[in-house]
């Protein structure tokens, strides 16, 4: 069981972080010929970087759009945030007093996160738009974020499960010297799923997240008029001339 | 075809309509002839062999255009722009949601150049690409005006447009062009403007104008043609020549320069502002068609490049003119470098008509009679292309401003059509994008629902009585479509129409 689990989560972290990358790298090196940004655009790199901050802490653009996918989307992705946060100290030790303090925030937030998941779940069955335009990943991806959210909240407030030994067997996988993994059912579907979450990233509309970042109608100046964008395919056009 | 077009009812509380799945899959404009495509560069038919011409090109355009691939990959399917396109709510067809509108593009880049896709299709929505799906892509890639009205309201920024436009580029590679576009984009290269308007007649038509003019104020106001060594060479769509209402505003540009005493010409090389390249979405056809800009600037020998009232066309100059032909500044290369030395560095290059406008009222130089304009109570609408892909002026929004600062000093009266139906927020009048052609009438009539609705409001509760906006096919589109709604025809006009009405001729002050 421990030596299955360890390969599965090296495999897993080896698969996202390589996969991600790949994507990173392609987003990265494919140019964007033309200026598109959506305006009003900021007309500073300062304001830009300040614009995509707003996006992706406040998720400005679906505020204006859906107050109710935004509300929902919001308590999911703070929830999250926090969440992972909490998580932290299962990988560093001593674990820190900052770290310590989030504990019970982290708790809480799993709660918020499973509100917002089961709120857009619901909206992807009541909302006919949205039912119309839902695939059958769609459903899936939700129904894998809301077991792993479940049986994480299970294990903090009804089983509790023993998180000295989770800690031990994480903290092995970081050193390479394997710690046995507790024989806990809800362990045991938790990292299983987190794992699989993991391998699909990359593979997956997650991708959203880099994403985010290298949309050109979000991430570029408006300043055309004042700087001349060329793309290296199209500047060899310049020289034919 | 027609005859059976009838406007939707307009909705009391702007509810989203209920999904009509298929309404519009009949709705398809005029496929090109092989001559058109061939004259532009692309096969003729779809011939044996066009998936492979069409996935080939797909993979060409995935490596050229950061938008394509990162749209493709990021959208979750939230629905957020599900109610946004003014095509949906004026059809309830589903496929016009621009998250459909995508998909159908997604599922055949799911299933050729994804993991997912070629693994698991049904699972992610997958699909190869058929007969059956490439016709759905000619019938909903011809229902997109390229409007950006979505952009505005997606979390990652995905701009249906963008899709819209590497659809009808692989479809073109395919051998499947749309007539109306590609027949104008032919015109261009063969006469020098989308209407067909060889340089004679429109010497013609600027005499004429001329003489109008003259019996109208007395004043000898110029229309001046292929003139060397002018100020300013003006750029408009060539619609401005004679099509009703657009003329009126060339008669106010031209008021304007005279009043401001500063020498302008238009080219007959570069007679039309427009450039379909972008409708198409071909980088080539943008480029090749900017380019006639460049070569009429360097051949007058003119200081200053201005633009006149023309939405896509004004996205066009001042978002891409830099990139494509050099024309703007900042260019360190031999090539831009060329026409930057030649024009004036003080001014914005290319510059909007309106920022020109604008900036002479500002500094008093234009004697201006708003009671002129009494009889008109107006309002303004947002031309989807200068609202959410350019700007004027120096600061964000400025493409907001300025427009309507020029109508208040122009005009008393003046009224604001419903938030959320303006500014970056503004609904397309439904005819941009290459879709502005007699057979997509019926969509054209639907799509222009949300401003209609908008207008009826401020018709009704405010007496308005004139829609002002910067756009040719804007204006071409209402005069057409207005009617459909009980509206007046000649209800819409230029913002230098108003001017036209207003400004007062004799020496400039
Ligand atoms: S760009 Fe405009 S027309 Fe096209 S899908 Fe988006 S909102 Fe609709
Ligand atoms: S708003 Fe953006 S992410 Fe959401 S469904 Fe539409 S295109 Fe996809």
């Amino acid at each position: 069981m421990t030596a299955l689990y360890a390969v599965l989560l090296y495999a897993a972290t080896a698969v996202l972080v390589a996969g991600v990358g790949y994507r990173v790298w392609l987003y990265a090196r494919t140019p964007a010929p033309l200026k598109i940004p959506t305006t009003p655009a900021p007309v500073t790199r300062g304001g830009v970087a300040l614009r995509m901050l707003r996006e992706v802490t406040l998720f400005e653009s679906l505020f204006r759009s859906n107050l109710w996918t935004w509300a929902f989307g919001w308590l999911f992705h703070a929830g999250l945030a926090l969440v992972l946060l909490r998580h932290l100290r299962y990988f560093v030790e001593p674990v820190p007093a900052w770290l310590a303090f989030v504990q019970p925030f982290g708790m809480w937030a799993g709660v918020a996160m499973a509100a917002g998941l089961a709120g857009l779940w619901a909206r992807r069955f009541l909302v006919p738009r949205v039912r119309y335009i839902s695939t059958p990943s769609d459903h899936l991806m939700i129904a894998l974020l809301v077991v792993i959210a479940l049986s994480g909240l299970a294990m903090t407030f009804v089983a509790h499960a023993d998180i000295v030994k989770v800690k031990a067997f994480i903290l092995g996988l970081l050193w390479f010297d394997w710690q046995p993994l507790p024989g806990d059912v809800l362990v045991a579907v938790h990292l299983a799923l987190v794992a699989v979450l993991m391998l699909i990233f990359p593979f997956s509309k997650l991708l959203h997240a880099p994403g985010v970042f290298f949309s050109p109608t979000r991430n570029q100046v408006d300043d055309p008029r004042e700087r001349r964008h060329l793309a290296p395919w199209a500047a060899r056009l310049d020289g034919d001339r | 075809m027609a005859a059976d077009v009838k406007a939707p009812p307009l909705r009391p509380f702007a509810e989203p309509p209920a999904l009509v799945p298929g309404a519009m899959q009949a709705s398809k404009p005029y496929v090109a002839s092989a001559k058109m495509q061939e004259a532009i560069g692309f096969p003729g038919e779809l011939t044996e062999g066009w998936e492979g011409r069409a996935l080939d090109k797909m993979g060409e355009l995935l490596g050229k255009y950061r938008s394509l691939r990162v749209y493709l990959d990021s959208c979750v399917h939230c629905g957020a722009c599900t109610d946004k396109c003014h095509y949906f709510l004026g059809t309830g067809d589903p496929l016009n949601m621009p998250v459909a509108r995508q998909d159908l593009m997604r599922s055949v880049y799911r299933r050729h150049f994804t993991l997912a896709g070629k693994l698991f299709p049904k699972l992610v929505g997958a699909r190869d690409l058929t007969k059956d799906v490439l016709d759905q892509w000619y019938s909903y890639y011809n229902q997109c005006s390229e409007c950006r009205r979505c952009s505005v309201f997606c979390p990652y920024g995905i701009d249906t447009a963008e899709i819209t436009m590497a659809g009808k580029e692989i479809m073109d590679a395919a051998g499947l062009g749309q007539k109306y576009s590609n027949e104008i984009i032919g015109k261009v290269h063969r006469i020098g403007n989308n209407l067909g308007l060889p340089g004679p007649a429109l010497a013609d038509t600027l005499e004429g104008l001329e003489e109008d003019v003259k019996e109208e104020t007395g004043v000898d106001v110029r229309f001046p043609l292929d003139q060397k060594g002018a100020e300013v060479l003006l750029v408009t769509p060539s619609a401005d020549f004679f099509a009703e209402p657009h003329v009126d505003s060339l008669i106010g540009y031209a008021k304007v320069f005279h009043a401001a005493g500063v020498s302008w010409t238009l080219s007959s090389h570069a007679s039309e502002a427009g450039n379909f390249g972008l409708f198409i979405g071909s980088y080539d056809q943008l480029r090749t068609i900017a380019m006639r800009i460049r070569e009429a600037a360097l051949e007058l020998g003119v200081k200053r490049i201005v633009v006149g009232e023309c939405g896509h066309a004004w996205r066009v100059a001042y978002s891409m003119w830099n990139t494509l032909a050099g024309i703007g500044a900042g260019g360190e290369d031999d090539f831009a470098r060329k026409l930057q030395s030649q024009l004036d560095s003080r001014y914005k290059q290319p510059m909007h008509i309106c920022e020109f406008t604008h900036d002479l009222i500002g500094r008093g130089a234009l004697r201006l009679d708003r009671e002129a304009n009494d009889h008109r109570v107006v309002t303004f609408h947002d031309s989807c292309n200068v609202a959410r892909a350019s700007r004027m002026g120096d600061t964000p929004g400025g493409q907001f401003e300025i427009p309507r600062a020029i109508i208040r000093a122009v005009a008393n009266h003046y009224v604001e059509m419903a938030p959320g139906t303006t500014h970056d927020a503004t609904y397309c009048c439904g005819g941009g994008g290459g879709l502005l052609t007699d057979e997509l009438l019926d969509l054209r009539v639907k799509g222009a629902l949300p401003r209609m609705e908008a207008l009826r409001q401020v018709a009704d509760g405010r007496g308005v009585n004139f829609m002002a906006t910067i756009c040719a096919i804007c204006k071409a589109q209402f005069t057409k479509v207005l009617p459909y709604y009980g509206f007046k025809m000649g209800m819409v006009g230029g913002v230098h129409q108003l001017v036209s009405t207003a400004i007062r001729l004799g020496e400039p002050r």
